[in-house]
């Protein structure tokens, strides 16, 4: 099939960017986007010229590092997909696809589609965990857990960190991201001690990285890989006033 | 044991070995510890859980990864499960009967003591990950739910759905975190390794490359600990994530640290099978689903006929029909053996006759599609987008590919390489898993390591080695970091004109041909010459675009793939000189008449160690293994 890829491109930080058109003539629908741009870098660099840079790594859905606009939406347009995951046969022969970076001011710009998602680390430093030591732990089973309850944690703790939420987000807001980590550990017997102090912490870091607050249109749950809903967004609401 | 240093192994019974090394060894006092930086190179299961649980023992640790954040580590996609003996089941699952299984999974080419080791702390790791607030699957009574692997008669593996690693990763990533707010752990994300350095033979930092910027850092520390996974991307095509690599090792292998048993591979039964030529990863499909999937061909070779219209009569359940007991949970390298032999015989479906179908209508039929969703769900969901089939509808088609890497760098009992103050942990290292690994034992092996093992080591080490500190002025690092540019400028310098993917595949399809589920001499041999003509022509004929400075991806590959072209000769050497076929390493010239693998445990009992000769051939040494608690059978899986 032929596809044309808009692309947004900027050496860095500094100097300016500007959208650049390539067209791949005959590329395979079997061939997942990030291929496609792979066999793109092939022919820029037999060209002399500077391939394209995007974040990816395991290239199956779970890492996270991968993330851009396909025409406007965060992974494509395909739902709870991840955009490395995001195979051509989703898209029609002879169609122009549009690739920016994700964009807010807590992710600055890299190069082309990479952007520094290091304020998300910076959110989970800030209490996204159990105060628990090493070596000394009680018997896994002395604290039993309803089936419902795991599961509901792992729900929420599924999030990849891929920051597809804050991109989407009218105001750049992360609270996806900090609801989705409040409510995997805040629903566990382990989370409790820490539950409220963690709650403000991490929402408290929030405004300082720079992330805007929830804008309630609900991006973020229409684009999250991981089909986080956004109710836990409420369920945060609720917890930082325990 | 020429040439191979003392593996310190524990003198009496294995069985409560390391607690009595434990006891033994020395301490240092918390205040001392605090005057001590580590490097931590590597953030997944082992790196982050070393490095956390070393900040909070009171050292001063640096974390190096090249990714942006700990949480991308590879160890992330781990699907499936984690080991742990606990006795809880009513199928009578204890701490002998893991060791035992990892022993003879291994076919007799891990050390006893270790494997003892690791299934006396297994029951522990899980408490530790409970406590971190990982969600694991739970009964409705409330207590850990487990299920079964390859390998494997007891229902022993704890997990999380099919996102086990990546709950187990997140808990080690939250308690890093931690260890970085509280001030104790620096951590230096996006940072590449490219040399060791050593002073008088130890360990005493590395050379990065800051990947945004280019520029070139050194860092130094009283020991150095690598965590850094393992090397199945030499394949091009393999279930790792893209940037996974063997620089870091292969680096240190290059200042004396022994590379132990390289040419153990691990192809993994059940994965995506390959079709573009631009594609550019396998996945893995967790090999639970083999609890509940049959796998099966047409019993007529060239049958081409869609899986729904081949009556059952005429589908050959080859895992049931050639291992009863078993059946589907044979051991991987024995379920892709003989997935790649009736391939090869013409009973292969899907392009090119490449793959056999992993079938749940059975068990959908039985237990309802529901059930099954809850248990794969996500697995499924891959499937579909990988393949745009159903696999709720029709069958999952399946092929080998490479997968965990069971060679690595050698280590003593303590987890230290032949470099004194070089620690090497999880994938990177080579140890417990032998010649094969087992399903779901990965994960548990790395956050032994991490949270348990090392520890205690890099301590008892410490403690009894006086050190000071060094500074990156030293001649040493000087030189490190000269070798490091000298490198990069050869890359960016050489003029060539074709981009590093194009070798690193043509890499990848030689050693899958020549050194992948089954290998024979002369193949070795020519795969030996092939790679070393490769090798040159990359040196003369690459492209890497750009300057050192800022980011520069290509440059990254291709330093990658430098280093890959000589770990794959010394793999392909360890394959040639291993005259026998033992788990993952098949060779041809020495199976049964039954097309089973021929041990030789008079003269192979041992780890091959290779030494890194400059000027020549590498060395093999020898570390022979002994048996006191089991025998060596033949592994018998029928």
């Amino acid at each position: 099939m032929k596809l044309t890829l808009r692309i947004w491109r900027q050496q860095d930080r500094k100097q300016s960017g500007a959208y650049e058109e390539h067209v791949l003539e005959s590329v395979s629908p079997e061939l997942s986007l990030l291929e496609a741009l792979d066999q793109l870098n092939e022919q820029l660099i037999s060209d002399g010229q500077r391939p394209v840079s995007f974040e990816h790594d395991c290239r199956e859905g779970i890492c996270g590092s991968c993330g851009f606009l396909v025409n406007g939406q965060a992974h494509g347009p395909r739902t709870a997909t991840s955009v490395c995951q995001l195979y051509l046969r989703s898209f029609g022969d002879g169609e122009v696809l549009t690739l920016e970076p994700w964009r807010a001011t807590a992710f600055p710009l890299i190069q082309d589609l990479m952007v520094d998602r290091s304020s998300l680390d910076r959110l989970i430093a800030a209490g996204g965990y159990c105060s628990t030591g090493t070596g000394q732990a009680p018997d896994g089973n002395a604290l039993p857990i309803g089936r419902d309850q795991a599961t509901r944690a792992f729900d929420t703790a599924t999030c990849i960190g891929c920051g597809a939420c804050v991109a989407s987000c009218r105001n750049a807001s992360a609270s996806l991201f900090v609801a989705a980590k409040l409510a995997h550990l805040g629903q566990l017997p382990q989370g409790q001690p820490e539950r409220g102090k963690r709650s403000r912490a991490m929402q408290e870091r929030m405004q300082q990285e720079g992330f805007g607050s929830c804008s309630s249109n609900l991006e973020c749950e229409a684009v999250c890989p991981q089909e986080i809903s956004a109710d836990w967004i409420s369920w945060m609401n609720r917890e930082s006033r325990r | 044991m020429s040439g191979c240093p003392d593996p310190r192994l524990p003198g009496g019974p294995t069985a409560g070995a390391w607690q009595r090394c434990k006891e033994g060894f020395p301490l240092i006092s918390p205040v001392r510890k605090g005057q001590i930086d580590l490097l931590v190179v590597g953030t997944g299961l082992a790196g982050a859980s070393a490095a956390a649980t070393l900040a909070q023992q009171g050292y001063r640790v640096t974390v190096l990864t090249y990714h942006d954040s700990p949480r991308r580590a590879h160890s992330v996609a781990a699907q499936g499960g984690i080991n742990a003996a606990r006795p809880v089941a009513v199928d009578g699952d204890s701490i002998h009967r893991l060791f035992a299984d990892t022993l003879r999974g291994g076919d007799f080419r891990a050390r006893e003591a270790g494997c003892r080791r690791l299934a006396e702390i297994s029951s522990g790791i899980i408490d530790q990950c409970v406590a971190q607030g990982v969600p694991f699957a739970r009964e409705y009574g409330g207590s850990l739910a487990t299920r079964s692997f390859g390998g494997a008669l007891v229902s022993r593996t704890f997990y999380a759905r099919g996102q086990t690693g990546q709950q187990l990763l997140y808990g080690a990533y939250q308690a890093l975190m931690r260890q970085v707010e509280l001030g104790r752990v620096t951590l230096l994300p996006r940072h590449d390794l490219l040399e060791l350095i050593t002073v008088d033979g130890v360990a005493r930092g590395v050379v990065t490359r800051q990947t945004h910027t280019g520029e070139l850092e050194v860092h130094t520390a009283r020991a150095v600990l690598l965590c850094t996974g393992g090397y199945s991307n030499v394949y091009f095509l393999s279930t790792n994530a893209l940037k996974s690599n063997a620089s870091a090792i292969w680096r240190a292998h290059r200042k004396g640290a022994l590379f132990a048993n390289p040419c153990f591979t691990q192809i993994h039964p059940t994965c995506i099978p390959s079709g573009d030529a631009y594609q550019s990863k396998l996945t893995l499909m967790s090999e639970s689903l083999r609890n509940d999937g049959r796998i099966w061909l047409p019993k007529q070779a060239g049958d081409n006929r869609t899986a729904h219209e081949i009556p059952e009569q005429e589908r050959d359940y080859f895992l049931e029909r050639m291992y009863p007991t078993y059946g589907n949970m044979t051991p991987r390298d024995v379920a892709s053996r003989r997935a790649r032999e009736l391939c090869n015989a013409g009973h292969g479906v899907g392009p090119g006759g490449r793959s056999v179908y992993l079938d749940l209508t059975d068990a959908i039929k039985t237990e309802g599609r529901d059930a099954i969703a809850a248990r794969y769900g996500n697995l499924m969901t891959m499937y579909e987008r990988i393949s745009g089939d159903d696999p709720y509808r029709t069958p999952m088609r399946i092929y080998p590919a490479p997968h965990y890497t069971m060679g690595g760098l050698w280590v003593d009992y303590q987890l230290m390489s032949s470099i004194p103050g070089l620690f090497v942990l999880g994938e990177a290292n080579y140890s417990e898993h032998g010649a094969n690994r087992l399903g779901a034992s990965a994960l548990m092996q790395g956050l032994a390591d991490g949270y348990f093992i090392a520890p205690a080591t890099v301590t008892a080490w410490l403690a009894g080695t006086p050190g000071s500190d060094l500074t990156s002025d030293h001649p040493a690092c000087r030189e490190a970091l000269n070798s490091a540019r000298a490198r990069i400028g050869q890359l960016l310098d050489n003029g060539g004109h074709r981009p590093v993917d194009v070798f690193h595949r043509e890499l990848g399809a030689l050693m899958i041909d020549r050194c992948g589920i089954s290998r024979h001499a002369e193949g070795l041999r020519d795969g030996l010459q092939r790679v070393a003509q490769l090798e040159a022509q990359f040196q003369n004929e690459v492209r890497v675009p750009g300057g050192p400075e800022g980011p520069n991806p290509e440059l990254e590959k291709a330093l990658r793939v430098n280093d890959f072209f000589g770990l794959a000769q010394l793999m392909l050497r360890d394959a040639l000189a291993r005259e026998e076929s033992c788990g993952a390493h098949f060779r041809e010239e020495h199976q049964s008449a039954e097309g089973e693998a021929q041990r030789d445990d008079v003269n192979f009992a041992h780890i091959a160690a290779w030494e890194f000769n400059d000027y020549g051939d590498p060395i093999r040494h020898q570390e022979p293994l002994q048996f006191t608690d089991l025998q060596p059978t033949t592994r018998s899986y029928r």
